[in-house]
């Protein structure tokens, strides 16, 4: 793992992404804690543009709100439903895919006929059926996000499953009488983790810009402040206002672009060319 | 190949019956007793009436048999009723219809032409700074959330220089015909279009790139050369040729992220598309008009998928056809 | 030498970048291509004989740095040719056949297109001249059904047709020097016998100069006028073919050919009275592919009423073309794909039978050594639990597992340290080594081996094929051995039996096949191996 760090950090875009990926999650972290009052509350007149008023950096919303405090709490609403909702696709993900791709058969071509629907269907429309059928709420976003995205996981998962199933040393496992769930375990899945971890961090940025167009178009959860939420409260004022739009909208670009360079570096130190000049 | 088109459309159907069969399920979670949503959507709610609808729409059959109906008026293009809107669904849909189309096809047009050349010249001069400024760009337009830069764009093209309109699908009220028409449509797609197809182009782009390096390095790019072949003609007949071919299937995925973006894009442009449409729809809790543009954007993911798929056997002759 | 060289390549230095394992490819090579003459170089695997290759087309990386030395054509140095003129030269004047024909062709363009492209890349004669002259040398070169293999992709041609249509590109433009790197290595015998015929006798036909790279002495004795020996990109011999491989001058050179096996099988003890350790009886396998709504099916039979038994302490070969069934053979035999019909029995007990736990615990009885050494251990594991892993699975401790892992380690000549350390560490054969450990660590009573020296240079290869001969003898154990080597196959079997289409066409004593074969193919295939007036020389 420590050579795994040392190849990351050569990678500038590497360094640049967990850098702002960081500074997001301290702000999830302890922002709140700098700024005690909700971030639904008025605390000026409305409209107020950046830098006019001291404490106010960032300036008020059409109903004067802390447009900076409204950023610091929406960091914790964007990280949050990316990470949840990746691990949650990551855990129906893995599990299709890698039975579909070891034992195959009948059952792996109905996984994976399961799958290509899921994947058939357009992602998008189908998060924003769910989370107005739903209602909207953390855990209907959350579920939407994860029920959209996990057939890509699938699919890479049996993809490597299948094709180190049939790796010399999967079958000198089987030779050796080991167990199904052994080789599984040992030999199969943590070969087919690298391309899976990279996929990971990408479908954490990819969470969370679903995220914050389901918000955009008022399908957030109405309790938590969120950046997609308020780009599209400042969007009918985008003329009066630049600003209140202009700043969370900065917000949701660095941070999926922090976790697509730290994507990009972890697929140049997990997957480098093998070393192919062996014979 | 017939048989090959026959095979996907076969499959095609079945995905789509699939789909709405999974639709009506949707329907049947949406809150609330339907024949109490659509009396409430109707303006009335007394119990006669509630019975009534229930009768009307068969909501007292058994389910299999309510699913049957279903099934049985999609395939006759029958999508419900919006009582919102008191239209049919698939009216009001194929009034919306042609101008999604529109967007998403040139929006497609663009971005695929812009970021394989794009691609192909990062590529080219991969580790010069033109190759550093392409990719740096790609990474940025990738990350960015399309309604935002959908935003950023009226605010810069249209509200600080007034170049271009940012509303709508025409002028309202000037009756433009013929060429000026055409014209006066151009101009409002432009802004939408571009908007939409900058995450795509960052995406092929990137893909492109990516794969013309990795082709580069194959064993029949030596053989060219060592044939005396000019790298012009090199990299354009034995290169990109080879290097285009995860491009199309990537086009072919990204079909269903195409018309999540035509929502997100002609909500804030107030393009009269169904994606618009769905916006409605949800501002409304118009669940039959919602789960219509649903059916109706899963079938033209489909049908993407199949030409792609078509686009991808014509150019790899690997793949072969049932004779 | 009565003819004057056209390239003279004189003390030619190659560096390599810095980190390597070495500072140069290639240090100081000298040695001259004359007209009508093919000249081998030999050596093992980086020794630095593509470099050479590539220095001559002027294709080498760019990492590659030219030190020193000079390319002598036509009266200039190539090292110092510009762009233009590599151009001008590539394909017209010196022209070049690859190792791998499926990679070294365009995939998505038709064959005669890709002939016609080397005209085009000259600028010369008419688009349509230009088919027909790709329609020429295709049949020129002996493709069969030269129209229609024009219009063909490279997927739709076998192996030896592929590499048919690369000589017939190289050889398009009538250039003076042919460079060939490693031609048939990736073919089958009698395919490689037929595509070294089609060089020489387009060679002396066109009055070529020809560099032949090879790492197979077979090979070189039957094409070479001369040759040149590689060893860590120097030259430490060279000379007539006839010298070289008779009189060979240095040690390494010796030791190179001493590695090749002999087509001679020695004399071996008859085994009377023995048991059957294995006993194969008509064993099916078909596969199917495609098969959907409307696409046709692909029958392919691995396994064609497969017959036949192993005695206790016999070695018997399954040698065949790729494709003839024998590794599909070998792992039935392991239960590692299903039979669709046919049983095989260990001593008494039938092995097709029994499944789930039952068949795990029979698995020790009969282990198997892989043809890949980078591919059959897995990277993420340590060699010491590589080999103990099957014993633990089995019921013993992991302490004394790991202990009888140790032993197993010196047994097959490595440290004791090895256990501690990754396989990544280890060169070829020393991870076919640790894979013939893991085998035994089972105390299994047949092994089974897939091609298990194919990978490994000569000299390696002999080393192993020793240590696997020990081991049989000194464990008493009874040995499928699967490859397509005939040569290796006469050295360590018992009885031979010969494959082809999933079917043994013929089974015998390893001594009365070489010596008396009587199937057709049988003796095609024994005809085709190269280097046999050599071996006979040689001797």
């Amino acid at each position: 793992m420590s050579k795994l760090w040392r190849t990351m950090l050569r990678n500038p875009g590497g360094v640049i992404g967990f850098t702002i990926l960081l500074l997001a999650i301290a702000i999830a972290l302890f922002g709140p804690l700098l700024f005690p009052t909700s971030p639904w509350r008025m605390v000026q007149r409305p409209f107020l543009p950046p830098f006019t008023v001291p404490g106010l950096p960032l300036g008020t919303d059409a109903l004067g709100r802390d447009v900076l405090a409204g950023i610091i709490y929406g960091a914790r609403v964007s990280l949050l439903v990316g990470l949840v909702s990746t691990m949650a696709a990551l855990a129906v993900g893995i599990p299709v895919g890698a039975l579909a791709g070891y034992f195959g058969g009948k059952i792996g071509d109905a996984l994976m006929r399961f799958t290509e629907f899921f994947q058939t269907v357009p992602s998008f429309a189908l998060a924003i059926v769910l989370v107005a059928i739903l209602q909207p709420s953390i855990v209907s976003i959350v579920l939407a996000i994860a029920i959209v995205s996990w057939p890509p996981v699938a699919r890479l998962v049996r993809g490597e499953v299948l094709s180190l199933r049939t790796r010399e040393y999967v079958q000198a496992a089987v030779v050796t009488g080991q167990s199904h769930s052994w080789i599984i375990w040992r030999e199969i899945l943590p070969n087919a983790l690298s391309p899976v971890i990279v996929l990971a961090s990408l479908m954490v940025a990819t969470a969370i810009l679903l995220e914050s167009s389901l918000s955009f178009l008022g399908l957030g959860d109405p309790n938590l402040m969120s950046w997609g939420y308020m780009v599209g409260a400042g969007r009918t004022v985008i003329r009066q206002a630049w600003w209140i739009t202009l700043f969370p909208g900065i917000a949701i670009l660095l941070s999926v672009l922090a976790l697509n360079l730290i994507g990009e570096g972890l697929n140049d130190a997990l997957n480098p060319r093998l070393n192919k000049e062996g014979r | 190949m017939l048989a090959f088109i026959a095979q996907r459309l076969a499959k095609a159907v079945v995905v789509l019956l699939a789909i709405v069969a999974f639709n009506f399920t949707l329907i049947r979670m949406a809150p609330g007793d339907p024949a109490m949503v659509m009396a409430g959507e109707a303006g009335a709610s007394d119990q006669i009436f509630v019975t009534q609808l229930r009768e009307k729409f068969g909501l007292d059959q058994p389910l299999p048999v309510q699913l049957y109906r279903y099934v049985k008026g999609i395939v006759t293009l029958d999508l419900g009723f919006s009582f919102r809107q008191q239209m049919p669904v698939a009216k009001l849909i194929a009034e919306r219809l042609p101008a999604t189309l529109l967007l998403t096809v040139t929006a497609f047009v663009i971005s695929l032409l812009l970021g394989i050349l794009f691609g192909t010249l990062a590529a080219r001069f991969a580790g010069t700074w033109a190759d550093t400024a392409i990719t740096i760009l790609a990474l940025i337009f990738y990350a960015t959330p399309l309604f935002w830069v959908a935003l950023m764009a009226i605010l810069l093209f249209s509200v600080s220089m007034d170049w271009l309109p940012s509303f709508g699908y025409e002028t309202v009220g000037a009756n433009y015909t013929g060429f000026a028409h055409v014209l006066d449509v151009g101009a409002h797609l432009i802004l939408p279009a571009t908007t939409m197809g900058l995450f795509f182009m960052a995406t092929y782009a990137r893909m492109t790139r990516a794969s013309m390096l990795e082709v580069k390095r194959h064993d029949f790019v030596k053989t060219a050369r060592a044939k005396g072949l000019r790298d012009a003609v090199i990299q354009r007949r034995h290169v990109l040729r080879n290097a285009l071919l995860p491009v199309v299937t990537l086009a072919g995925l990204q079909a269903g992220t195409l018309v999540g973006g035509a929502v997100l894009t002609e909500t804030v442009f107030a393009w009269p598309g169904i994606g618009r449409l769905m916006y409605e729809a949800l501002l409304q809790r118009d669940y039959n008009l919602l789960l219509g543009v649903f059916v109706v954007c899963s079938a033209m993911v489909l049908a993407f998928n199949l030409i792609t798929d078509l686009i991808y056997r014509a150019v790899d002759p690997r793949i072969e056809f049932a004779s | 030498m009565s003819a004057t060289p056209v390239v003279s390549i004189k003390n030619l230095k190659l560096a390599l970048p810095s980190g390597s394992d070495r500072p140069h490819a290639v240090d100081g090579v000298s040695f001259d291509l004359v007209p009508g003459k093919i000249l081998c170089v030999v050596g093992e695997s980086g020794s630095g004989k593509s470099m050479c290759a590539h220095a001559l087309m002027g294709l080498l990386p760019d990492t590659i740095i030219r030190e020193a030395g000079e390319i002598g054509y036509d009266g200039q140095n190539l090292l110092t040719l510009d762009d233009a003129g590599w151009l001008a030269l590539r394909g017209r004047h010196i022209a070049m056949v690859f190792q791998e024909p499926m990679t070294a062709l365009n995939p998505l363009m038709r064959i005669g297109d890709q002939i016609a492209e080397m005209f085009e890349a000259h600028n010369l004669l008419a688009p349509r001249q230009r088919k027909q002259k790709a329609l020429q040398l295709l049949r020129e070169v002996g493709l069969p059904e030269p129209e229609r293999s024009v219009r063909a992709y490279p997927h739709q041609l076998s192996g030896g047709q592929r590499q048919r249509a690369m000589i017939a590109m190289a050889l398009a433009l009538e250039p003076t020097v042919l460079v060939a790197d490693e031609p048939t290595t990736a073919l089958d015998v009698t395919t490689q016998a037929q595509i070294l015929e089609l060089i020489r006798d387009l060679q002396r036909r066109r009055n070529m100069a020809v560099m032949f790279i090879t790492h197979d002495f077979g090979v070189v004795s039957d094409i070479a006028d001369r040759v040149v020996v590689l060893q860590h990109g120097k030259v430490v011999e060279q000379g007539p073919a006839d010298d070289v491989l008779r009189r060979p001058q240095h040690t390494y050179t010796r030791a190179l050919l001493a590695a090749v096996p002999s087509m001679q099988p020695p004399p071996r003890a008859p085994l009377a009275d023995r048991a059957k350790a294995v006993e194969v009886i008509g064993l099916d396998k078909t596969y199917v592919s495609g098969g959907g709504w409307f696409q046709a099916e692909r029958r392919v039979r691995a396994a064609n009423e497969v017959n036949f038994d192993i005695l206790q302490g016999e070695t018997v070969g399954l040698v065949g073309e790729s494709g003839s069934g024998k590794s599909s053979v070998a792992r039935l035999v392991m239960r590692l794909i299903e039979p669709d019909q046919g049983t095989v029995r260990l001593g008494d007990a039938d092995f097709t039978r029994i499944a789930g736990r039952a068949l795990r615990k029979e698995r020790s009885r009969i282990q198997m050594i892989f043809q890949d050494p980078f591919a059959s251990l897995n990277p993420r594991r340590k060699v010491g639990n590589i080999i103990a892993d099957g014993p633990i699975a089995h019921g013993t401790t992991p302490v004394v597992a790991h202990k009888r892992a140790t032993e197993l380690l010196g047994l097959v000549g490595l440290n004791a340290s090895a256990m501690e350390r990754y396989p990544h560490e280890f060169s070829g054969g020393q991870r076919q080594r640790i894979g013939i450990a893991r085998a035994l660590a089972l105390e299994p009573e047949i092994i089974v081996a897939d091609e298990a020296v194919s990978a490994l240079d000569v000299s390696v290869q002999a080393q192993v094929l020793n240590l696997l001969e020990d081991l049989k003898a000194r464990l008493g154990l009874s040995m499928l051995f699967i490859t397509h080597d005939l040569r290796v196959a006469a050295q360590i079997c018992d009885r031979i039996a010969v494959m082809q289409r999933g079917a043994i066409v013929e089974l015998k004593p390893t001594a009365a096949l070489f010596s008396a074969p009587e199937h057709p193919y049988t003796r095609e295939l024994l005809a085709a191996v190269p280097g046999q007036i050599s071996s006979s020389r040689a001797a």
